[in-house]
């Protein structure tokens, strides 16, 4: 190939869509958006060959701002319309993002089995600790004390533990990241987009909104002292007795992936329609 | 912070500098056109077209058809001292609150760059960050000089009496 058939390099640009975001200035799914982009470019993955699936919520919005194939599903259904999407069409690169409301509580139930499953799936979760966009509820990863108009005194309730979870599930890639810090992100984002298996990646994801305390997330933050371990159990006892400011890949195991068909989304309408025929 | 060795090292890391502080000007006019705040809109997307400025002519001094990547370690904290924190904006900040937040990150870039000037052993990188420094050095007296224009918003310039933030 000479210089003037070789592909130009893709950059983060070249990922988004000319649809600007709605989010509340000062958000941190802006800096988010910057680095699912970035990672996009970092593996220059075509945007033809990426599709991003949401549910609903602020987070969700995200198919909308980029130049990839998008689906914008129902609320907590992210992962189910996910899973089917990659499983018919393997060839893709499939990155499903959403909040944590929708990915917790509403879609509760998914999580627990697209981790279960592992089929080949970069799951992103912005976690804000709200309900943003239906103006400030809590949400399953609100701190129990959090005291505001809709639940006086705080909810009492003990908040998720996504990461534990997930890896107690079987998700095969555990991170944290945060939005902040938008290079590491993309970076923790290519990692996962490249393991095989189901990657789950929570970002904290700050609410300047309905929790502008958390623009104090910065200075909290800081990056994980030890490498990932591919030992779920050693993993576990290190996120369960982190801070939850622990910045980077926690575990990276190998757990054979979901088997997938190569060409199954070719097969004849007709012959798909056999198969389903009661 | 790991110094840069060479002068095609530094100028990689001012190119990012100035490329990341384009985009996240742009990504706050961005905002800041969806909420109808359209005069700091205008603000950011002017120092957006500043600092691409400077990148092109990065680009075009050492040559360069490709952008570099960024040097591993550039800089001492998560984003580089040029860009403007994403959480320090409002949607009913003032074009000084705008200027303000410009003019800190100025400083800051003129902080960085002095720093690398003292830190260098070598020459051709030591000269270009003295020339940069001067750069920033100049860009500071000038937002200075725009905040002159804007009166100091006064304390209760976030008040909104039909506010989003509703949850009752």
């Amino acid at each position: 190939m000479n210089d003037m058939t070789q592909p130009a390099a893709l950059s983060a640009a070249n990922y988004k869509s000319g649809t600007k975001p709605i989010w509340c200035p000062g958000c941190g799914d802006f800096t988010v958006l910057g680095a699912i982009t970035k990672a996009f470019a970092l593996l220059q993955v075509p945007p033809h060959e990426v599709a991003v699936v949401s549910g609903i919520g602020c987070s969700s919005r995200i198919p909308a701002y980029t130049a990839c194939y998008g689906f914008h599903g129902v609320h907590g259904r992210s992962l189910a319309a996910a899973t089917g999407l990659k499983v018919a069409r393997p060839e893709l690169t499939v990155l499903v993002a959403g909040g944590d409301g929708d990915g917790y509580s509403i879609g509760g139930n998914h999580f627990l089995h697209a981790c279960r499953r592992n089929v080949d799936l970069t799951y992103i979760v912005m976690d804000n600790h709200v309900y943003g966009m239906t103006k400030g509820q809590a949400s399953p990863t609100t701190e129990p004390d959090w005291d505001n108009k809709l639940s006086p005194g705080g909810t009492g309730i003990r908040a998720f533990h996504p990461l534990v979870i997930a890896l107690a599930s079987g998700a095969n890639f555990v991170a944290r990241a945060f939005g902040g810090d938008q290079s590491g992100t993309a970076q923790i984002i290519a990692q996962g987009m490249r393991h095989p298996g189901f990657s789950f990646i929570e970002i904290l994801s700050p609410c300047v909104t309905f929790r502008p305390e958390q623009r104090e997330w910065k200075n909290l933050v800081h990056p994980a002292s030890v490498e990932a371990t591919d030992d779920a159990a050693r993993a576990a006892r290190r996120i369960m007795t982190d801070d939850g400011f622990n910045i980077g890949v926690l575990y990276a195991g190998d757990r054979k992936p979901y088997p997938l068909q190569p060409g199954r989304a070719q097969r004849d309408a007709a012959e798909l329609e056999t198969e389903f025929m009661l | 912070m790991k110094t840069p060795q060479t002068l095609e090292e530094f100028m990689a890391t001012a190119l990012a500098m100035e490329r990341e502080a384009a985009q996240r000007y742009n990504d706050i006019a961005d905002a800041m056109e969806t909420h109808n705040n359209r005069e700091v809109a205008q603000l950011f997307r002017t120092m957006a077209g500043y600092e691409a400025k400077h990148a092109e002519t990065i680009m075009a001094e050492m040559n360069w058809v490709e952008v570099p990547g960024v040097p591993p370690g550039a800089w001492p904290a998560t984003e580089s001292p040029e860009m403007i924190p994403s959480d320090a904006v409002h949607y009913l900040m003032h074009p000084w609150h705008a200027l303000d937040l410009a003019l800190a990150a100025e400083q800051r870039a003129e902080a960085f760059f002095d720093e690398l000037a003292q830190l260098s052993s070598n020459e051709s990188v030591r000269r270009a960050a003295i020339a940069l420094r001067e750069e920033e050095a100049e860009h500071v007296a000038m937002v200075k000089q725009w905040m002159t224009r804007y009166p100091v918003p006064g304390a209760d310039w976030a008040n909104d009496p039909d506010p989003p933030r509703y949850n009752e």
